[in-house]
């Protein structure tokens, strides 16, 4: 008796197999290749959403101020391979929606320049989204002079359209939090 | 099924297969493309790999017993030869290896050896009624791709790790960065990474293999809708492992990138978010707690149905309940990530999400005792080890719907109410269904009778062994007792004790396991074709035992409605 469902004697069988086979090897490089297209995605997600502390640029027309006011604090760090100090503003209360300067001060400790960069986000989370920055150091890279001191400004305001969430109801304090790294292409 | 039995020329072992070729000696095993005995193969990976997590569990256990550093500076001296403060340093590090080590080699190297390697190779194939898998070469490629992912996985423990003098990874199978990136400077970091991609690439291909099985070499007349549950249980998770560890290793690949060439995936300092690492991570690690039980849950509905002498109650919300658990379990990974930021509207999505999966759960349990209920009921020893599983894996999957609730879990994250319930749906519900089906399947994979007094004391002494494990840690996990520590507060000693206490019980039950193994092999009692009886209806039963090398020459024809 003809065996039917082997493979080796029954070319359609055998040509049925490899059919499902690449499919499911197409299925599987598929996932690979979402798995990394996952890694723009994401950061495209937390700049849209503010997902995970990420901050809004805005140009420099704000809503208008509303009564309800904010505490903002400010913190720095700096990464290890950076011989910097950084020392941040002082925290600021100011009615939501108003436009603030502060300013960082950084300064180079060491005998050579160096270019840093920073990465930042805010705390709680959920009020990334609301927090807009029209002007701020962070958006380029700065390189200090050996012993060099400068000051780095943030220009910045709150939403006022955070008041209409209801996550952030009790939140009266937000903290804007800067770590400062050596950049890639000069080093430190 | 039984009126199906006729046609079959199934005893005539052997000889009717003197066309083909019967390889012997260690050619049948290294070069075999027959899917009974890589199934074997698979099964015996899986004990040897089983006896060394084991063990690990142990030494973890015996050093947990007390309350202060008892085992770990003492072994990281003789190991690492370090001495004083630092043997104690090395010996916390040793610890974290222990438990990462454990992990993944009861995930990758024993459960799912054991249900998709062993018993999905060797039965699915039998109870569709094909004569072999569809690419029987494939087969023997994603075996023997699994003991050098195993060594390269032991290769790790023994290379740097966190730094000289530490050695190996001990990050915990969920290798978050940046403990598993700028954390573990070391190759040992590298080497497991190497051993999970092996490890997949080897799933991969075999969940191919049986999907296309199923799909195209099914007996005439067997309908995906008349097909054993097992079967649909091993299709349902051979496409979660399609699904799901291609993205790990997408994500592995991107810390092994991040680690040796300077990609910054991962880290923040280039734009990077070690967040989304856990993202990833948990997009396969979610699907990959069903791709160890569901193959248990098919199991189970055979022997419940066997062993009742009925047939399985709701066969089709039974089959659908599993597509249904394997569908909804990618989209609730973000339940392993409520303490990192989410905000309370994902949350709540995750928490309905993952409440919504203990609908099909319950499905099944209610099945399995709708079978039982007015059945002609014997207790021989698998029924003891699914029934068994039936009571381990509701308590376990009750924790779950506790932890699934984002304000409790603030609570009790990473702490041992964590690890009482995933050992309780995994280490007791998943190796709990592996026994039940060694149990069931070891006269027809092997021919012969094990003791049955034996296993039935090989099943009460570890189901009191387990208990004793992991019930005592639901009160240290509520008490705050945090997991990942090699030490804790004297208040946490009790338990603990009972704890280890278990495990030594457990461990003479695996004594038990291996003597009636043993037993079983040299006294060589016939079982023949059919040790069940009338409820045993799967298409397996119809061939000798063990079955012959070539089975169904005469393909079986599916005319019963009633063939599951």
């Amino acid at each position: 008796m003809v065996d039917l469902t082997n493979p080796a004697i029954d070319p359609a069988m055998a040509r049925r197999n490899r059919r499902v086979a690449f499919a499911g090897l197409f299925i599987a490089a598929g996932m690979v290749g979402l798995a990394y297209a996952s890694v723009p995605l994401y950061q495209l997600f937390c700049q849209l959403t503010g997902f995970g502390g990420t901050t809004q640029v805005a140009g420099d027309s704000p809503k208008g101020a509303i009564a309800r006011e904010m505490t903002v604090r400010f913190d720095s760090n700096v990464a290890n391979d950076l011989a910097w100090s950084v020392t941040p503003a002082a925290s600021i209360t100011d009615r939501i929606g108003m436009v603030d300067t502060v300013n960082y001060v950084a300064t180079n400790n060491s005998d050579e320049p160096i270019t840093g960069t920073a990465v930042f986000n805010v705390s709680p989370a959920k009020a990334g989204a609301y927090f807009n920055k029209i002007e701020c150091f962070c958006f380029t890279e700065q390189t200090l002079q050996p012993g060099e001191t400068v000051d780095m400004p943030i220009v910045f305001f709150i939403d006022p359209e955070l008041a209409d969430n209801h996550e952030l109801a009790t939140v009266n304090e937000i903290t804007l939090s800067y770590t400062f790294y050596a950049s890639d292409n000069e080093g430190s | 099924m039984a009126d199906t039995t006729a046609h079959l020329e199934a005893h005539a072992t052997g000889h009717d297969a003197a066309s083909h070729h019967e390889p012997t000696g260690w050619r049948r095993w290294v070069y075999s493309t027959n899917h009974k005995d890589i199934g074997i193969m698979y099964l015996v990976f899986a004990i040897v790999a089983g006896i060394l997590g084991g063990l690990l569990s142990g030494v973890m256990r015996m050093e947990l017993q007390e309350p202060g550093i008892q085992i770990f500076h003492g072994l990281a001296s003789m190991v690492y030869g370090v001495e004083g403060g630092e043997a104690i340093d090395a010996g916390k590090h040793m610890y974290n290896v222990f438990t990462t080590a454990h992990a993944l080699i009861m995930v990758f190297f024993v459960v799912m050896p054991a249900t998709m390697g062993g018993f999905a190779n060797y039965f699915a194939p039998l109870m569709i009624g094909a004569p072999d898998t569809a690419f029987p070469r494939i087969n023997n490629i994603a075996f023997w791709l699994l003991p050098p992912a195993f060594i390269l996985l032991l290769m790790s423990l023994f290379f740097e790790g966190t730094g000289p003098g530490a050695l190996g990874f001990g990050g915990g199978w969920t290798v978050y960065p940046p403990l598993s990136t700028s954390g573990h400077p070391g190759p040992a970091m590298d080497f497991a990474i190497l051993s999970l991609h092996v490890a997949g690439v080897s799933s991969i291909l075999g969940a191919i293999n049986l999907i296309t099985t199923i799909f195209n070499m099914r007996a005439p007349g067997m309908t995906l809708h008349k097909m054993p549950l097992f079967a649909w249980s091993v299709l349902v998770t051979a496409f979660l492992l399609l699904l799901a560890l291609p993205v790990l290793a997408g994500a592995i690949t991107m810390l092994l990138t991040d680690r040796n060439f300077g990609t910054t995936f991962f880290n923040p300092a280039g734009g990077g978010d070690p967040v989304l690492f856990q993202h990833l991570f948990w997009f396969f690690g979610h699907p990959e707690v069903y791709i160890m039980i569901l193959p248990g849950f098919g199991i189970i509905s055979h022997i419940v149905s066997t062993f009742s002498r009925k047939p399985v109650f709701g066969y089709m919300a039974m089959a659908y309940a599993m597509v249904a658990i394997g569908f909804v379990g990618f989209v609730v990974w973000a339940h392993h990530m409520y303490t990192t930021g989410l905000s309370l509207d994902v949350q709540r999505y995750f928490v309905a999400a993952t409440m919504v999966i203990a609908v099909p759960t319950g499905v099944k349990i209610f099945s399995w005792i709708a079978t039982m209920w007015g059945g002609s009921i014997t207790f021989k020893s698998p029924m003891l080890w699914a029934i068994g599983f039936i009571f381990l894996f509701t308590v376990g999957g009750v924790t779950g719907v506790v932890l699934a609730n984002a304000g409790a879990d603030r609570a009790l994250h990473d702490t041992y109410y964590v690890v009482a319930h995933f050992h309780y749906v995994l280490s007791l519900g998943a190796v709990f269904s592996i026994f039940a089906a060694w149990y069931y399947w070891y006269p027809k994979m092997f021919g012969y009778m094990y003791n049955e007094f034996l296993a039935k004391l090989h099943f009460w002494v570890m189901f009191v062994g387990v208990n004793l494990i992991f019930f005592p840690q639901h009160f240290l996990g509520l008490a705050g007792m945090p997991r990942r520590y090699i030490d804790y507060p004297d208040a946490f000693g009790m338990w603990n004790r009972v704890s280890s206490v278990g495990y030594y019980i457990t461990f003479v039950a695996m004594i038990i396991f291996f003597y009636a193994t043993w037993e079983a092999a040299r006294k060589k009692r016939p079982a023949g074709d059919n040790p069940w009886g009338d409820g045993a209806t799967t298409l397996e039963w119809t061939l000798s035992s063990p079955p012959p090398f070539h089975q169904f020459t005469t393909l079986p024809k599916i005319d019963s409605t009633n063939a599951h």
